[in-house]
């Protein structure tokens, strides 16, 4: 393999392996924020052993965010030197408030959140917890930005700069307003931001069912599971409106992206949405496709007769991004979706009727439903980075022709070799699935363990050495109380 | 002063931070055999549990920093040094790791395990960041586009692994008057042997590079000629040095810590006079070097991230006094900690 793909494949390990856990974090960090929040107003003993629970969870989340993310960083520069180069002085602004604003914030505030509890007094602690859910919030501001200027790049010039004589281009920042809100950054902000809040919800209702379905901590599962249904159904509703707006702004700035993923071939009136299919890219067909006419059209322009172009049209302005892989990311992404608005809204119901918690196979569901929504993210990113290709800059649209832009291709480092590359990736994929063992393992054995009986409504704490006889008998205890 | 010098300087700024903090960090890890019985290994642990993750944020900023103001810096280095990069991120995400997943089980096996990969990645980690360091003092051989064209094996002298042990050395004392610090009772004697050590061990390797470093890089103290004021920075260098076996020897080790600190500060600052105006020396062809002015962004960008910097520097040294304030005093184990 050349140096271009197998650097393709080291960032899309190294970037899905680090996208399971920022979702993660975002997502927790709110449920923590509401259970701190609750419990300094009310002062309910439940929301604390509740938050300090979550807490441990979400320091190991963390942890494993962290050292995924670094990675990321120093690979702009070991394998897409030129890349590095073209978009450093449009990414300058952005990553320096990342790294002022969110960074500093979130692993500050990260020593208070994990180890403050007793060191610090309850407001300072809820501070704390509220800066770290801000800090991963603003992270994923600019870094969402920094990933749209590539998709629909704005407030900039190419311009040329020399060094010692040579002349090559780059981007330079004209305008650094236009430049954080370019044409796509706010849709996909949302987007992401909501996939992160529904990524972070099934976490808390998938463990949470596993409580209520083994019988343990019943009052705090079925509180976190409420909670965590409510977050779930409203984010997975607005997600749907979200997607749309996103696909109608990707038809316009990217029209290859979109025609790559509803693998629409012929550009046409009336023009399909596949509900699912397999695009044959010699063929130029979808086979097996099961399509509603003229929804894509409709949806694209409010009206079914418009023509919708296809890749076949716009191949040469735009180059063609590999359909299969676009077509099925991106259907993947919308058939979860779709899934998720169908049950969270017939949980919803049976909670509001009571009997959602005597409901195991939808328990069952929920307590699995957590890697779909990891499934949902990742393809969904899959569908917008393989979407953009054959470049990394997308080129920008001036009087209807495409202008500027870097290929993928060109984007390479000079100066390493496929030998390199391939000796990282065989790193990376060893110390990656070690790790995820290892989070897996811990998890559950977090999990396991279980949030801490809570001090005068069981009337043992067994803080310290486990003893599963105590904690066998204070939760029968909590078991009949929550009956009574 | 322009912009390009004030990053120059900030760069400076970001990793003198660094090595000030996760030097210290990197060193108690390096120490981590010093603790003898269960409890001990815990405490050397969880003398830096809350601030570890918030001094490995200096290396990322100053990777991101280098990446906004001088993109052409950032490519060459890091493509051209990609083994030793991706090395590094192979000590990074053990260390991270083992400190995490460490205590987390109560198996002997599993925390013997993760104890030597918290030792072992600490030392790999801060031996390549000295030669690194020794290999951008040394010059790297660069095309005319500032394109790194040798092979990694070129960036491995003599001299960048004196400033490798060097750095070692300079970690392992930092780390060690850190641990005493933050300790009490017999260990806290044995660290102070290791303090006594440490020193001696970094003394010794401080000449060694100086000499080399004379000798061998003319370019090193070119600069002095232009700025005279930096030979103020090598005197403060030399009195940090002597002051710290003085303030051990007097039972003051906060003192002693803020002597290695200085030290560590001054030696950064002397890297960088050595380096002005390169980023990247390149070597033979010393006119294929990246200067700050050939490798930066754009005046308008410069002007952005100073004033993000301006807007966010303040909140960062506020948050990071209120965790170091905090976590103050002697190390005390509890239901959080590691």
């Amino acid at each position: 393999m050349d140096v271009v793909t197998l650097s393709r494949v080291q960032f899309a390990l190294t970037i899905m392996f680090h996208y399971i856990f920022p979702p993660l974090t975002i997502g927790l960090g709110v449920v923590l924020v509401y259970l701190e929040g609750m419990f300094l107003r009310t002062g309910d003993p439940l929301y604390e052993s509740a938050a300090k629970f979550w807490t441990r969870i979400f320091g190991l989340n963390f942890a494993m965010g962290v050292v995924t993310g670094i990675v990321m960083e120093f690979e702009f520069g070991t394998n897409w030197a030129v890349y590095s180069r073209y978009v450093g002085d449009v990414f300058g602004s952005a990553l320096a408030a990342e790294g002022i604003f969110a960074f500093f914030l979130e692993s500050g505030f990260l020593a208070l959140l994990l180890f403050g509890w007793g060191v610090v007094g309850p407001k300072m602690h809820f501070f704390a917890t509220v800066m770290v859910a801000i800090g991963g919030i603003f992270s994923s501001i600019w870094i969402t930005v920094a990933n749209s200027w590539q998709q629909t790049p704005a407030g900039h010039i190419i311009r040329e700069h020399v060094i010692n004589g040579r002349v090559f281009r780059r981007a330079e920042i004209v305008d650094f307003w236009a430049l954080v809100f370019n044409p796509s950054s706010i849709q996909r902000l949302i987007h992401v931001w909501l996939g992160a809040f529904i990524l972070g919800a099934f976490f808390v209702m998938s463990i949470s069912a596993w409580y209520i379905l083994k019988n343990r901590h019943l009052e705090f599962a079925q509180r976190s599971f409420t909670g965590g249904l409510i977050l779930a159904t409203i984010c997975s509703l607005a997600q749907l409106g979200s997607g749309h707006f996103q696909a109608v702004g990707v038809a316009e700035n990217q029209p290859a992206k979109l025609a790559a993923m509803e693998g629409l071939f012929a550009t046409e009136s009336h023009a399909p949405m596949h509900l699912f299919g397999w695009p044959d890219e010699e063929s130029k067909t979808v086979r097996y496709s099961v399509a509603i006419p003229g929804l894509l059209s409709w949806l694209v322009h409010f009206d079914a007769a418009k023509p919708v172009a296809g890749l076949n049209d716009l191949e040469s302005q735009w180059g063609r991004p590999p359909v299969w892989l676009t077509f099925q990311s991106y259907h993947l992404m919308i058939a979860i979706g779709m899934l998720f608005i169908v049950t969270t809204l017939l949980a919803s119901f049976l909670r509001w009727r009571g009997t959602l918690f005597t409901k195991r196979w939808l328990l069952w569901y929920f307590v699995f439903a957590v890697i779909l929504a990891i499934v949902g993210n990742e393809t969904g990113w899959a569908a917008a980075e393989v979407g953009r290709q054959p470049w990394i800059v997308y080129p920008t649209i001036a009087n209807g022709a495409a202008e500027g832009g870097l290929r993928t291709s060109d984007a390479i480092s000079e100066a390493i070799g496929p030998a390199h590359v391939l000796g990282s990736i065989i790193m990376f994929s060893i110390v990656y699935v070690l790790l995820f063992i290892l989070w897996v393992f811990l998890l559950n054995n977090k999990i396991q363990h279980g949030p801490e009986p809570v001090t005068g409504r069981e009337g043992t704490s067994t803080s310290g050495v486990p003893n599963d006889t105590a904690r066998r008998v204070s939760r029968r205890r909590s078991l009949t109380e929550t009956d009574s | 002063m322009d912009l390009n010098i004030l990053w120059f300087i900030l760069l400076g700024v970001l990793l003198a931070g660094y090595a000030i903090l996760d030097g210290f960090d990197l060193g108690v890890g390096m120490l981590q055999p010093v603790a003898k019985n269960e409890e001990e290994r815990r405490l050397v642990l969880n003398s830096i549990g809350p601030i570890w993750d918030g001094n490995e944020v200096w290396l990322v900023t100053f990777g991101g920093a280098m990446f906004a103001a001088f993109p052409e810096t950032y490519a060459t280095v890091f493509s051209g040094f990609y083994i030793a990069f991706m090395l590094v991120l192979f000590a990074l995400i053990l260390r991270a790791v083992s400190i995490e997943f460490r205590s987390k089980l109560e198996s002997r096996a599993w925390r013997r395990f993760w104890d030597t990969g918290f030792f072992f990645s600490s030392l790999l980690a801060s031996l390549l960041f000295g030669v690194a360091v020794g290999a951008a003092m040394n010059g790297v051989p660069l095309n005319e586009r500032g394109v790194f064209v040798g092979r990694f094996i070129d960036e491995i002298t003599v001299y960048s692994l004196l400033v490798g042990l060097m750095t070692v050395a300079m970690f392992v004392m930092h780390g060690a008057i850190f641990l005493y610090l933050k300790t009490e009772g017999e260990l806290q004697q044995r660290v102070h042997a290791w303090m006594w050590r440490g020193f001696g061990f970094f003394l010794i390797m401080y000449l060694l590079v100086t000499i080399v470093t004379l000798a061998q890089i003319p370019r090193a103290t070119r600069n002095f000629e232009h700025y005279p004021w930096a030979w103020i920075v090598v005197v403060l260098n030399v009195l940090a040095i002597a002051n710290i076996p003085r303030a051990i020897a007097q039972h003051r080790p906060a003192y002693a810590f803020i002597s290695s600190s200085a030290t560590i500060a001054a030696l950064v600052c002397l890297f960088g006079v050595a380096l002005f105006p390169n980023l990247v020396t390149s070597k033979p062809t010393i006119e294929n070097s990246l200067t700050i002015y050939n490798a930066a962004s754009s005046h308008k960008t410069l002007v952005i991230m100073t004033i993000i910097a301006c807007i966010g520097m303040p909140f960062v040294v506020g948050y990071t006094a209120v965790v170091y304030w905090s976590f103050r005093g002697k190390v005390e184990l509890q239901e959080h900690s590691y």
